[in-house]
């Protein structure tokens, strides 16, 4: 049974199609999977070869990958939180009570979402410590510090656009009160309150605006942000593990 | 590029001394395309800038009915939570305070056995007059100008803060 699998796959490795999406075809040499990730789109943002200390725990405790992780799941819940969520006032709060108590798994989705966010706070903050105090920003990491930067102003932003969403009394004073914060600024205080909120008030217009922040620009800009990051990490040198205290 | 042509003008690089006669010619297109580059993003920068900014809002207006001068007992504080506004009924007349807290902007609450106005949110407290007593407010809550309309209700304008105290007489 094993080899009728495995003479399927080889014929189906060998099909005109296949090879047409995977160019470097089948084989076990080196050659043949360093082409199979260099030459697929979203592999080839990784080294071909990377050192196996680099995969231990210790050099990364993989706060980076974890954080990752929790960036798919909120991305996933998200999606599917969409399809209950009308982003207007005062729909938008019956909705999120739907999502609790009307919409099957509604609420399993809902939590896992919020408890998402949270967590990938925390992450990208432990992902920093972690990082500055090994000392792994120093050059040549010193732009993907800064990528890294952009990142956590990212994630700190859709953590607050998504506090609105519910509609609730938390969300409104949150975002009354943040968005007095922003009126602070010398000069154009006004002006940036003004355009945050679509009027003078937090009411539908700034749910709105909130929403596509939360739901389109702020993921796009934080998906191009992770894969350039990602992809500095190998132009850099790979993963920075301090030299072996051997001697 | 034609430059492997022998009678084809030689192209000429930033350095190309006083004999070049391709040069004044290219720097003036390049300094042309740069510069309606910048005239195109100042104009998309300002084009974004007004999209974002509403022309039309749907709003409340800032002139609200308080109500009827003796639905307010004498000497009562009187919370309109909708209009952010309190109504003061006191010896010398009525006025009208701002409900919204002059540090982040929340709601704040009339304590009547405190005798004060308080912030739930960051703690900031205000007398019936509006000063300041306590917490991280920078300033003391605004006098609202007060009238009386026709059909005989207090009108409060939120948009017009009176500089010095003023109490309106019934």
């Amino acid at each position: 049974m094993p080899d009728n699998i495995q003479t399927g796959l080889q014929r189906l490795r060998a099909t005109s199609a296949w090879r047409s999406i995977f160019r470097s075809g089948a084989g076990d040499s080196n050659l043949h999977k360093a082409q199979a990730v260099q030459q697929n789109v979203f592999l080839h943002l990784f080294s071909v070869k990377v050192r196996s200390r680099v995969l231990d725990f210790g050099p990364t405790w993989y706060l980076g990958a974890f954080t990752l992780v929790t960036f798919v799941v909120l991305l996933a819940t998200g999606i599917l939180l969409m399809f209950y969520y009308h982003p207007s006032a005062p729909q938008a709060y019956a909705d999120m009570k739907d999502l609790q108590f009307a919409v099957s798994s509604g609420v399993f989705l809902r939590n896992l979402h919020r408890w998402s966010a949270h967590t990938m706070v925390f992450l990208v903050f432990a992902h920093m410590f972690k990082v500055f105090y090994r000392g792994a920003y120093r050059p040549p990491r010193q732009f993907n510090w800064v990528i890294g930067v952009f990142l956590l102003l990212c994630t700190l932003l859709l953590s607050y656009t998504g506090y609105l969403l519910p509609w609730d009394q938390l969300a409104f004073w949150a975002v009354t009160v943040g968005s007095n914060i922003a009126k602070a600024v010398p000069l154009m205080g006004d002006k940036i309150r003004f355009l945050m909120l679509g009027g003078h008030e937090v009411n539908a217009n700034a749910l709105l605006r909130f929403y596509v922040l939360h739901c389109v620009i702020l993921p796009l800009a934080a998906v191009v942000l992770i894969a350039v990051h990602f992809w500095r990490i190998r132009k850099d040198g790979g993963l920075y593990i301090p030299e072996r205290k051997d001697a | 590029m034609s430059d492997t042509r022998q009678d084809a003008p030689v192209a000429s690089g930033p350095e190309a001394g006083e004999g070049c006669k391709d040069c004044s010619r290219r720097k003036f297109f390049s300094q042309l395309g740069l510069g309606s580059l910048v005239l195109a993003g100042a104009g998309s920068g300002l084009f974004t800038y007004e999209y974002f900014s509403p022309n039309v809002l749907f709003e409340a207006s800032p002139v609200v009915k308080a109500g009827k001068p003796d639905q307010f007992p004498s000497d009562s504080v009187t919370l309109d939570a909708r209009a952010g506004i309190y109504v003061v009924n006191s010896d010398a007349g009525f006025y009208a305070l701002g409900a919204i807290c002059t540090h982040l902007g929340c709601l704040t609450a009339w304590k009547p056995d405190l005798d004060r106005v308080a912030c739930p949110c960051h703690g900031s407290q205000f007398n019936r007059k509006g000063e300041k007593i306590a917490g991280p407010a920078p300033d003391p809550l605004p006098w609202y100008e007060v009238s009386l309309n026709d059909d005989g209700y207090l009108m409060v304008d939120r948009s017009n803060i009176l500089k010095t105290p003023k109490y309106f007489k019934v």
